[in-house]
Order: structure tokens, then sequence, then C-alpha cells
């Protein structure tokens, strides 16, 4: 055991090469978008303002999954619960900012078939979401593993990792807004 | 053990089962049901066989497909009544429609590419040798391994299943360039077969990531004690590097692809611009076809190397054994391996020199091209250099990989022509493409299977395939494969061009008429003898030769350290400890030392 105590977690590790992947996937997109915009007749708006209310939400949500493995590991579980039922709640408003994001552009007559500026800002923002609810998945999955009584873990493991993920999701957002805030 | 302790150590199980799950910690034996033990088996090696036998379910459908088309290409002229009984109306009147012929080169493409060579390859034999060889009782999550393995079957289901939909399957080529796989007016191929094609290659890319990520993460994190990175054997190096390019160039395909399902689905114009469908002009304003032609060889490229890698690694390892020679220049190999990886990403624009690409960055992307030649002249210089004035031992997975080496050397050197931009405007999209790709990456990658199964086979039913048909198998596949593919480069360099569907009607390629006749029956004799070889898998499975010692082939590496039928953990008590790289062939009298063996007093003084 000795040796191996400042080995990284196996699960740990696998979710990090994930998380290079999901970022690939986006500098796919991102590039596509660096690429189409050099091309001829790009259509440049203004992104709904949401978006930072969004921004401010995921950040919150951020903070209090943190607190969450604080309380994780001084196995403080009434709170733990509480704060990961409020991250997941946080995950679903910043999905529904989004939502309403997509409401206002296409109010502002900027449908999802319009100009491929626009369009991009779809497909970016609706799959970045679906990474969201991935991780919203995970909470909900890890509030019901609190309530198991036969089986108890004491691993901050899975807490770790999912607190990993959110604030990846998180960072990636916030290069995304700022990517597409600077490059209109 | 220390991985179990990494994975296990806090986790305490509470009630009256508390020890279901304590003591079998050293031998990992969950005696399932059936379901358990071979259909969503946490077995990694249950899963390579799984990946195994998908894999050869898809090859002869892919490779029937090739016969079916080579048909068309040979016997232009002629009819085949037992075409339309199997073909239906797609074969009227015994002849192949040029729908189906579309369709047929197109899942050719997709199938060989992706569902044979990527998952059958990288997945039956990483599965199957990262944690035999590393030493490890099994991935590191065995869970997202069989999730791995069920999105490819999965993805199986639905290419299957698009092969029977009404308007036939997806027949836009196996790139799927769009705006003709965009659009759903332009031919009946790119209606809802494209759209299951987008969705079963969306499940195999999420089947890749899975394994991928698991892959990486074993290789890292799981080794058994004594075993450092420059200890493992080549197969898992390459496996590894293997996993980083499937990881990394994956995902920018799939973004490719959810483009495309916006493009054709939501009216979206990522790619789409002024065009016309049957006379009417679409509304579609200001996409850019070869936007998606750089996603999808961001990933392309890297895929070529994805099936290669793991060939080149299982051949070093295989060629090693029956040479009784440590292999030459491990450090190179490794390197070479490397310096692979890092170009893959960097030549896409090599498939896209007749694109409209700025000349100017085209000479960039030659330049780096050309610079894999040095790697790879690099592994094969080792690889001869290996096998020379060695002890060799011709068994099947020897002949094969000789054979790999053989056309790895034949199929590269054409790459140095289709690496130049100037060259490549007269020879893209000819035969001599087609002559390269499958010579390099089609038939050497298949060698390179062939090689491990033969190798392997032992290891994973406990017997023999039977030699015999073995022998047979290599000759015809290795004689054939080059009557197929080495006179297609004097119909590309004449100027014939892929993907038609009748060379006769055009004059200046009339003079091919008896070559491609020629190439239609050997390539029916090689599907033969490949037939031969899924008898022979499937018969010696149940009924091979048994083997009767745990390492029949005298290796060093750790897999043939377990039992002769390892169960689930692989080893019975402790996982054994390595103090040696796996080369030690013919060493201070020995014949082979396994990396099990302590370094004895004078190896120790030689600094080891």
């Amino acid at each position: 055991m000795s040796l191996q105590r400042n080995k990284i977690h196996p699960h740990k590790y696998s979710l990090w090469i994930a998380m290079g992947s999901i970022t690939m996937m986006f500098i796919g997109f991102t590039s596509a978008y660096v690429v189409k915009r050099a091309q001829a007749n790009w259509f440049t708006f203004q992104l709904p303002f949401i978006f930072w209310i969004s921004t401010a939400v995921i950040l919150t949500s951020s903070a209090t999954i943190q607190m969450a493995v604080k309380q994780f590991r001084n196995r403080n579980m009434q709170r733990y619960k509480q704060l990961i039922t409020l991250t997941a709640i946080l995950g679903v408003a910043f999905a529904v900012c989004q939502w309403i994001g997509f409401k206002q552009m296409t109010d502002m007559g900027l449908p999802l078939s319009g100009p491929a500026s626009v369009s991009f800002i779809y497909v970016i923002v609706s799959v970045h979401l679906l990474h969201v609810l991935g991780g919203v998945v995970a909470l909900l999955i890890m509030f019901g593993r609190a309530f198991r009584t036969r089986v108890r873990t004491y691993s901050a493991v899975p807490i770790e990792v999912a607190a990993t993920y959110w604030h990846f999701v998180d960072g990636l957002w916030i290069y995304l807004l700022i990517f597409l805030s600077i490059a209109r | 053990m220390s991985n179990e302790a990494t994975l296990h150590s806090q986790e305490v199980i509470h009630g009256a089962h508390a020890h279901d799950h304590g003591h079998d910690d050293h031998e990992h034996h969950h005696e399932g049901g059936f379901i358990s033990k071979y259909v969503f088996s946490l077995d990694h090696k249950t899963i390579a066989k799984q990946f195994l036998i998908t894999g050869i379910i898809w090859a002869i459908i892919g490779a029937f497909f090739s016969v079916l088309f080579r048909l068309q290409l040979g016997f232009p002229d002629a009819t085949f009544p037992w075409l339309e009984s199997i073909l239906g109306h797609w074969a009227k009147g015994g002849r192949i429609t040029p729908e189906a012929y579309y369709a047929l080169v197109t899942m050719h493409g997709t199938i060989l590419v992706f569902f044979v060579l990527t998952a059958g390859l990288s997945g039956t034999f990483s599965n199957l040798l990262i944690p035999l060889q590393v030493g490890a009782r099994d991935m590191a999550s065995p869970l997202m391994n069989c999730m791995s393995y069920w999105a490819f079957f999965l993805a199986s289901v639905v290419m299957m299943t698009s092969l029977f939909v009404q308007t036939g399957p997806a027949s836009g080529g196996w790139t799927a360039y769009p705006p003709l796989s965009a659009l759903g007016d332009a031919s009946i191929g790119s209606k809802i077969g494209m759209d299951l094609w987008l969705i079963s290659m969306a499940l195999f890319v999420v089947s890749q990531l899975l394994g991928g990520l698991n892959y990486i993460s074993t290789v890292l994190n799981m080794r058994t004690k004594g075993m450092t990175m420059t200890k493992m054997p080549l197969t898992i190096w390459s496996f590894f590097f293997t996993a980083v390019l499937g990881v990394l160039s994956f995902p920018v395909l799939l973004s490719g692809f959810i483009l495309l399902l916006f493009d054709r689905h939501a009216g979206t114009s990522f790619y789409l611009s002024d065009l016309f469908v049957a006379g009417k002009a679409l509304p579609n304003e200001g996409g850019s076809a070869i936007l998606y032609q750089h996603l999808f060889w961001f990933l392309g490229h890297p895929e070529v190397y994805i099936i290669i890698l793991p060939a080149m690694g299982m051949v070093s390892e295989i060629l090693a054994v029956n040479s009784r020679k440590p292999i030459f220049g491990y450090l190179a190999m490794v390197g070479s391996m490397f310096a692979i990886v890092i170009l893959a990403f960097l030549v896409w624009a090599h498939h896209m020199f007749v694109t409209g690409l700025n000349p100017f960055l085209g000479a960039f992307f030659v330049l780096l091209t050309l610079l894999i030649a040095v790697p790879s002249a690099i592994k094969v210089f080792n690889w001869l250099t290996t096998i020379w004035k060695g002890n060799l031992r011709f068994t099947p997975g020897m002949l094969f990989a000789i054979g790999f080496v053989s056309t790895f050397i034949s199929g590269g050197l054409t790459g140095i022509w289709l690496g130049n931009s100037s060259i490549d405007i007269h020879l893209h999209d000819t035969y001599f493409v087609i002559a390269h790709f499958h010579i390099v990456m089609g038939v050497s990658a298949f060698f390179g299977t062939f090689a491990g199964v033969y190798h392997w086979f032992p290891k994973m039913f406990g017997r023999y395939l039977n030699s015999t048909l073995a022998y047979i198998h290599f000759w015809i596949t290795l004689i054939g494969a080059y009557l197929i593919f080495w006179p297609m480069h004097y119909e590309g360099m004449a100027g014939m061009p892929r993907r038609y569907y009748d060379y006769s009607s055009w004059e200046s390629f009339k003079q091919f008429t008896d070559l491609n006749h020629f190439i239609s029956i050997v390539v029916i004799v090689v599907f033969a003898a490949q037939l031969l070889f899924v008898l022979n898998f499937f018969y010696s499975i149940f009924k091979g030769r048994k083997v009767t010692t745990t390492n029949p082939w005298g290796a060093t590496t750790l897999e043939w350290t377990t039992p002769i039928n390892p169960g689930h953990g692989n080893w019975i008590g402790e996982i054994p400890e390595v103090y040696r790289w796996p080369y030690d062939y013919s060493k201070n009298g020995k014949d082979f030392v396994p990396q099990t063996v302590p370094l004895s007093p004078d190896e120790e003084k030689e600094g080891h």
C-alpha cells in the first residue's frame, strides 16, 4: 500500500483522459468555427445576455460541489446531500438559462437554420449542455448512493471524480463563451 | 495486488453478506451464469473474444461485398442470375445496379476500416493483451470495457439494419463527403441509410472512446510491480499509442458528424452552399463542403495509424519470439511510434491537395507527410535486423509477421509518390491510391491481425489452430494480395479513376479489360482462402490440438505465466513481479529468460 499512496486512482486518470477527449471535440467545433469565419459572408450578431447569467449559475455550482467534496471528507453526510442536490438544481437552472438564450435568439430572428455563425452557437452550446446534463445524471446517482445502507462507501473518489468533471464543464463553458464573444 | 488495493481500498461493506466480496480478491472467480460469463462479461479476455468474433463476421461481410463489386468490375458485360436471387432488384437481370455498386463500395470501406480493422483489431488485442502483458487482473474499469463492446455491438446492429432498408445503405463513399451525404434528394443512398450510418458511427465513436480511455488508464496505472514503462513489450506500447490517437481524434470526427446531422435535418448550412438538386435551388447558403473534409481527415489520417500501429506492435513481438533474438532497437521502436503519433495529427491535408488547398500550405503538408517515412523506415530496418541471422521458426504467426513487413514496405513506398502534392494531381482518386492504401493499411493490418490470431490463439482458447490450413491460408493470401493490388498501380498511373461503375465504356481503359478480369478472379480465390481461415478458427476453438504447456512459444512475456485457460483475474495467487525487459532471448547461453526471473549477479553488474 505504502508504495501506491501517491499513485493517482485509475478512475481519476480515466476522467482526465475523457476530459482531454471532450476538449478535442470542442476544439473540432471551434476550429470549424474559425475556418468558417475566415470565409466570405460571415454574419455577426450579439450573443443573448442570459448566457452571462448562466455563467454565474454554473460558477456558483462549481463552488457548491467543491463544498460538497469537503463535507463528504468530513463525513458530514447531511450537508453533503444538501450540497449535491443544490449543485444538481443549479445544473438544471443552467440548462434552463441556455434554453431561454435559444428562445431569445429565435425571437430575434436568428433561428437554427439561419446563417452558419448562428447555427454554430446552437450546436456548440447544446453539445456543451448535454455534457452538463450528463454531470447532473452523475450527481443523481451519487445522491442515490448516499442513501444506501447495506454497502456504505467511505471512498471520496466518486465524488471527487464528479467534482472534477463538474469544474471541467464549467471551465469549458467559460472557454466557449469567451471564444464565442471574441470571435464574432 | 496493488491495483485492487487502489481500487477497493476504501470500500467497506456492512451487513450479512460482507464476505461475498472480500475473499475473492485473489482469484476473482465470479462463477456467474451463462449471461454474465459469455454475454455481458466483464472479463477482458471474453470481451476480446467478443470483439474478435464480431470482427470476423464483419470481415466476411465486408470482403464478400468486395467480391460482389469485383464481379461487376471484372465482368462488366456478364450476368450472374444468382446475384438477383440474393440482392433482388439491386441486381436486376443478374447485374449489380449502379446504386448497389456504390452502396457495396461504401459499405466495404466502412466495414473494413472501422468495424474490422479498428474494432476487430485493436479491440481484440488491446483487450486480450494489455492486462495479460502488463500484469493486471483486468482493465482499470471492466464495466466501461464491457460497455465499449456493447456500444460497438449496437453500432453493428444499426449498420447491419441499414443494409436492409428499402433505399439501401449509405452509398456516398466511406468518407461520407457532403453535399452528397447531406442531401437526401441527391441519391437514394443519402436517405435513411445515411442517417443509420451516422448513428452507427456515433455509437462506434463512443465505443472507441470508452475502450481507449480504459487502455490508456490500464497501461499507465495498472502495471505490476517492476513493470516500468521501458520494460513493457512493444505490443503494449503500440496499443497505448493507438488508444491515444483514437481518444484525441475520434471526438473531432464526431463533431464533424454532428454538424452533418444538423445539415441533414435541421436546415443548417455548415457544409452546404449554392446547390441545385433536380433543377431546384436549395435555400442553403454560405456553407463549406471543404470544412467537412478538414474535420473528417483530422480523424481520417490518424485512423490509418490506429489501424496499423497495433499490427506493428504485434509483429515486433512475434518476430522477436520466433527469431529467438531480442528486438533490435527497442527504444528506437518506441520513439518511432511516438513520432508517428505526433506526425499523424499534422498531415491530414495531404488527402486534400486537389480541393483548392493553397499550394504554399500544401508544401508544408508534403514535408510533414514525407517525414513519416523516417520513423517508418526505422521500424522496417529494426524488423529486418531483428530477424537477421535469427534462429527462425516459421510458425504461421511468424509467416504472417514477415508478410506484414513485406507488404508494409511495398505499400509504404508508394506513399512517397502520393505524398507529393504535384504527383498527387495526377494520381489523386485513381487506382494507384487504392493500390497504395490497400497494401499498406488493409493487407498489412490484416497480416498483423492474422499473425496475432495465430500467435495468441493458444492463450485465447487453450488450443492451436491447424497449421496446414494456416500455411495454405498464408501463401494464398500473400501471393493473392500482391496479384490483386500490384496491377492496380499501373491502372492508376494510366489515369484510371476509382469509384467508376463500368470501365468498358471508356476507350482509354479498354486496355485493362483483361487485367480487371484477372484481378477479379484472384479476389475470389483469396476470399475462399479467408473462408478456410474462418473454418479453421471456429473448428479449432472446439476441436483444435490442445495446448499442453503454459508457454508454447517459449516467450518471455507475462501472459504465458498464466494457467493455460486463465480464469477471470488471470493469475492464481499473486501477480508475478517483473525484473527485466521482455526481449531476453538467446542470452548468456539460455534460449530465453522470462520477465519474471530476477537478474543474476552477473547481469546486475552489466547494469540493467
